[in-house]
């Protein structure tokens, strides 16, 4: 647990600005917003999304299962049927395709849980209900060396609402 | 940061104009799920509910007495079943172009319609599920339908149509299914955030701890575009395979290269027309005439414009290579179809399909909602004998003379068919008082993003 500052914006270009200011000064940061906001993503300097991996391997696992599936089902207990070879492989590319997009959807929302801490069933310490209706907040972290530096960035954009919190570590 | 505003109009935002504040759209989006349901959401409910009782009177019925009770005989050993199935699996495509295929494209005026699109989808897909399970007739043996090996160690046939359909559409449930839940964990956590009592209970669960943290919407971005990505070639190969089901034979009317590309289109087709029919009475009955305006009908009604034209030169195709070929056999097929015992469904399917729509030319009759309502209604019906004319008119009429026959469908088979329209209904109903009807966080990134500094230039 660390101590911080919460403060709620009703505009966008304050809770960017204050973002900055903060990051400047070398706080560490978190914001929340009512919508995906990518302002707000480039002020804290997000690259890549790692979920993009995911989708990769989980695609090509599903692949190699639907090839390796049909092919050691069939040659299990070789039958002919309709003419075709005992592997016949562009018979079994419909297999293959829907294996590759089930195993890459499911992989992809496995990967979203655990990158983005989903489920989160701790109740909410540092939050306001307002972030999923209209208004931006940000948090920051601050012991009570720092609390008055952060303070005065957080004002100078014009809160709505600032206040004390505690708030997980690795969030 | 004066980039962020003129960024934002560039990308072409399609805002409402009574909409100006971000918690306006919390306001009018999450005002069904708050206030009382009215009379005719209940009397709806009711009706469905109703319809659900014949539905599974009426299967309860088959089980007890056998398939029997169906029309089902040979040599028409797929019927109305087949055809609701096909029907049900249609209307769920336009749902993921809607949510899925157009997003990748970035079409504006998507975002007020694709959570009903997509709840529509994933309605209409278990709708469809429940067909092939009436089908088989015995229920209890319907598990043979996973692909398992028997107590001889056989595993199904990978090469049969039937068992790839088993994978696209169990797949197209699951993917569409999961694709809907991840969209509406950011709007149930808005809903959460202003319901109380149980409500809150329920939308907690569901909203996993949402909080729109720079983290969570980071991946969640990402997430989204991956699955959108994934589920466009999806929608497209599902309907294809259920294509196949029928052009991998060789029943005359059926083997042809062209079904594929012919059954999305008109799944497209069909599902479009439904969205009408459906969101026609949700924005009159919850006031979100500001959301769906004739803006989005406009555009949805150029969809059915153009999937129309594609299945019109899919049926002109048919019949002109059964000519061209010289097939006798083939050219007695399509003649059959026009002027043979089922005559009346092939030009029902013509004049819904083709002709009906022709209107769709006019910009006067795309503007009226009303007008748009109504031609959604001759789209529903004319897919569906469109799918009943492949299934029947094919069957009936085979190579062998002797063979031919009749397929009439029995009282049982037309009660569960009208039967699914409720069972769709009953969880369509629930959707719009249960979860956001629109998608709340994307609405919200087409509106102007409030800015302190415009505001003090006034």
């Amino acid at each position: 647990m660390s101590t911080g500052l919460l403060a709620s914006y009703e505009y966008l270009d304050s809770t960017v600005d204050a973002i900055e200011e903060l990051k400047k000064a070398g706080f560490k940061v978190k914001a929340y917003a009512p919508y995906p906001e990518h302002h707000i993503e480039d002020a804290l300097g997000y690259g890549q999304s790692p979920v993009r991996v995911w989708t990769l391997v989980g695609g090509l696992t599903g692949a190699a299962t639907g090839l390796a599936f049909t092919t050691w089902t069939s040659v299990d207990w070789p039958l002919i049927v309709g003419g075709k070879p005992i592997v016949s492989i562009p018979a079994f590319v419909p297999i293959i395709f829907e294996m590759t997009v089930l195993f890459g959807a499911l992989s992809t929302v496995i990967g979203l849980f655990i990158l983005s801490r989903l489920p989160d069933v701790k109740p909410a310490v540092v939050y306001d209900p307002e972030f999923t209706a209209g208004r931006y907040g940000v948090y920051v972290e601050a012991g009570s060396d720092r609390v008055d530096e952060a303070r005065k960035i957080m004002n100078a954009q014009e809160p709505i609402e600032l206040r004390e919190g505690e708030g997980e570590d690795d969030a | 940061m004066s980039t962020v505003a003129k960024d934002r109009t560039a990308r072409g935002a399609l805002t409402h104009p009574d909409v100006t504040r971000l918690d306006d759209v919390n306001r009018d989006v999450l005002k069904p799920l708050t206030g009382p349901p009215g009379k005719g959401w209940w009397m709806m409910l009711a009706l469905c509910g109703a319809g659900i009782g014949m539905f599974f009177g009426a299967w309860g019925w088959q089980m007890y007495r056998g398939i029997g009770v169906s029309g089902l005989n040979a040599p028409v050993g797929w019927g109305v079943y087949i055809t609701t199935f096909v029907f049900w699996v249609g209307i769920a495509h336009s749902g993921t172009l809607i949510s899925a295929i157009l997003f990748l494209f970035r079409a504006p005026w998507r975002q007020s319609i694709y959570r009903a699109a997509e709840a529509m989808t994933v309605f209409a897909v278990m709708t469809a599920g429940l067909f092939p399970l009436i089908h088989v007739g015995r229920l209890w043996h319907a598990y043979w339908l996973i692909p398992y090996p028997n107590s001889r160690f056989l595993w199904p046939n990978f090469k049969s149509p039937l068992v790839w359909d088993v994978f696209a559409v169990t797949t197209y449930f699951t993917v569409s299914a999961v694709f809907f839940y991840l969209g509406t964990i950011p709007d149930v956590a808005a809903a959460r955030d202003r319901a109380v009592g149980l409500r809150k209970k329920l939308y907690q669960v569901i909203s996993l701890g949402w909080q729109g943290t720079d983290r969570q919407w980071h991946h969640f971005g990402k997430a989204y575009i991956f699955l959108a990505a994934l589920a466009t070639p999806l929608v497209l190969s599902v309907h294809s395979v259920v294509s196949w089901d029928f052009a991998m034979s060789i029943v005359p009317g059926w083997h042809a290269t062209i079904f594929a590309p012919y059954f999305v289109a008109g799944a497209i087709f069909s599902g479009v027309g439904m969205v009408i029919t459906l969101t026609v009475p949700m924005r009159k009955f919850f006031g979100l005439e500001a959301y769906l305006t004739t803006k989005h009908y406009d555009a949805m009604a150029k969809l059915c414009l153009l999937t129309s034209m594609i299945v019109l030169y899919a049926y002109m195709s048919e019949f002109f290579m059964a000519w061209y070929s010289g097939e006798e056999i083939e050219r007695t097929a399509f003649w059959n179809r026009l002027f043979g015992d089922y005559w009346w469904a092939t030009w029902i399917m013509l004049v819904c399909n083709g002709m009906v729509p022709i209107m769709l030319w006019f910009k006067r009759v795309r503007h009226s909602i009303p007008a748009l309502f109504v031609i959604s209604i001759f789209i529903n019906i004319g897919m569906w004998f469109e799918r009943f004319v492949i299934v029947v008119t094919s069957l009936h009429h085979e190579y062998e003379p002797f063979a031919w026959g009749m397929y009439r469908p029995s009282v049982t088979e037309m009660m569960i068919m009208v039967g699914s329209f409720a069972w769709f209904g009953f969880w369509f109903l629930l959707f719009t008082r249960l979860l956001p009807p629109i998608a709340i966080q994307e609405l919200k990134e087409v509106l102007p993003p409030p800015m302190r500094k415009q505001k003090e230039a006034h």
